[in-house]
């Protein structure tokens, strides 16, 4: 196989500092707002602040949207459903993580 | 191509009624979903489970599998017939609300492009111009590459038409560079990476999540990194300085006299280089030797005469 130069790209990155408006968590998860603004009622994911205007999203929202919305198709649960699942979900990885942790102390 | 038996593979019988095949998806589906289960293989298995419940939740479809007949078994070579569709029609295209690309060639002969493509009137695949589809994927780094910053290479699949107008799977790498003081679960979006847009429309963007790899001497948890040091009995009693290994490198740590096992000694913003550093903890874990020699025996004695000590007292016996 010929090998060719690969591109070198760097991109945007959302951290603590540069967060999500929320056009661009609907352009990264291909939804249009009212579903964003939905799971924000429902809890699933928090803005910063309460202005609708000014709400910025932490990079962990893409993903939790992501989820909830293969739940919701996949598994046939509703919107409130698969937000319980989402926390219940975390939970073990949080507490898995934690258990690693532990296990290599002990 | 493989012959895919779908009711074995939902574990059904052939004249499974339709809402025992919806529960055996449910079920299965709730078992192997690549975001409930951290089972080995459940993202392979989840697709599979998908892909025959696709075809079996439709009568249509349902129909036109089973006159294939029940004569091949999974795994066997296989060719549809010629004309095995006829008379079927697909209402609704091939795909429904399911990612077609995560079929296999078995689906994709019988129900998908190369099949019944006249019949997909509108729907999932669109045939003027569309913006090509966001891309989400994983890149899972050490935790030096967050203290340092780092390039990383990923190799992206996508199908894109060919001259011939069928999907082929073409593969693409890049040279990504991963910022310094990069956190677990954040996203580097790399615009226009993602799938090739159709016809005049732009491509999708690509996303990457941060995950760290396991590392042997630390633990990671957002910004805060976690050492576990251990430390002779002596050395937490009296007070030591020891060196300690961080992912820039080694610092001299003071310990302070009557130091804990399990204390936590912070090492102000020496965790992950982010804007605002993140703190490292050495968790101090007191180790002692084994008694081996008279004289150790002897030593361990000594501390045993010299201290009115009973670890069992918050026992209550």
């Amino acid at each position: 196989m010929v090998e060719k130069t690969v591109k070198e790209v760097s991109g945007t990155l959302f951290d603590e500092q540069r967060l999500l408006s929320l056009s661009e968590l609907c352009r990264a998860c291909e939804l249009p707002a009212e579903v964003i603004v939905a799971l924000v009622e429902e809890g699933v994911i928090e803005p910063t602040t309460a202005k609708r205007a000014q709400w910025r999203f932490s990079a962990v929202s893409i993903r939790r949207v992501r989820r909830v919305r293969s739940l919701e198709r996949d598994l046939g649960v509703n919107l409130a459903g698969a937000a319980l699942a989402i926390e219940l979900l975390e939970e073990i990885e949080r507490l898995r993580a934690r258990l690693r942790r532990l296990e290599r102390e002990g | 191509m493989e012959y895919k038996d779908y009711y074995q593979i939902l574990g059904l019988e052939r004249d499974a009624k339709q809402d025992e095949i919806k529960r055996a998806y449910r079920k299965l589906a709730r078992k192997y979903h690549p975001d409930v289960s951290k089972e080995e293989g459940a993202e392979e298995r989840f697709k599979e489970v998908s892909e025959a419940y696709e075809v079996l939740k439709d009568p249509e479809k349902r129909a036109a599998y089973d006159q294939l007949g029940s004569g091949y078994h999974a795994g066997e070579d296989f060719r549809p017939p010629p004309n095995w569709d006829q008379g079927f029609e697909f209402r609704g295209g091939g795909y429904t609300g399911a990612d077609p690309d995560a079929f296999s060639d078995f689906f994709e002969s019988l129900f998908g492009r190369g099949g019944f493509s006249q019949s997909f009137g509108g729907g999932h695949r669109r045939q003027y111009h569309a913006q090509g589809e966001n891309t989400h994927a994983r890149i899972v780094i050490d935790l030096e590459d967050s203290y340092h910053g780092a390039k990383r290479q990923i190799t992206l699949k996508h199908s894109e038409l060919g001259e011939d107008g069928r999907p082929q799977l073409r593969e693409r790498k890049l040279n990504v560079k991963i910022p310094k003081g990069v956190t677990e679960g954040q996203q580097i979006r790399l615009a226009g990476q993602g799938q090739p847009g159709i016809g005049d429309g732009k491509p999708g963007d690509l996303y990457l999540e941060i995950a760290f790899n396991p590392h042997p001497l630390y633990t990671v948890d957002g910004k805060t990194v976690y050492l576990d040091l251990p430390l002779a009995p002596w050395e937490a009693a009296l007070g030591a300085k020891v060196p300690v290994p961080t992912p820039e490198g080694s610092v001299n740590l003071t310990i302070p006299a009557g130091s804990k096992n399990g204390g936590k000694l912070r090492l102000r913003g020496r965790g992950i280089p982010a804007a605002e550093p993140g703190d490292l903890f050495a968790v101090l874990k007191i180790v002692c030797p084994p008694a081996q020699s008279e004289e150790q025996k002897a030593a361990y004695r000594a501390f045993s005469d010299a201290f009115d000590f009973n670890p069992r007292s918050g026992m209550g016996g």
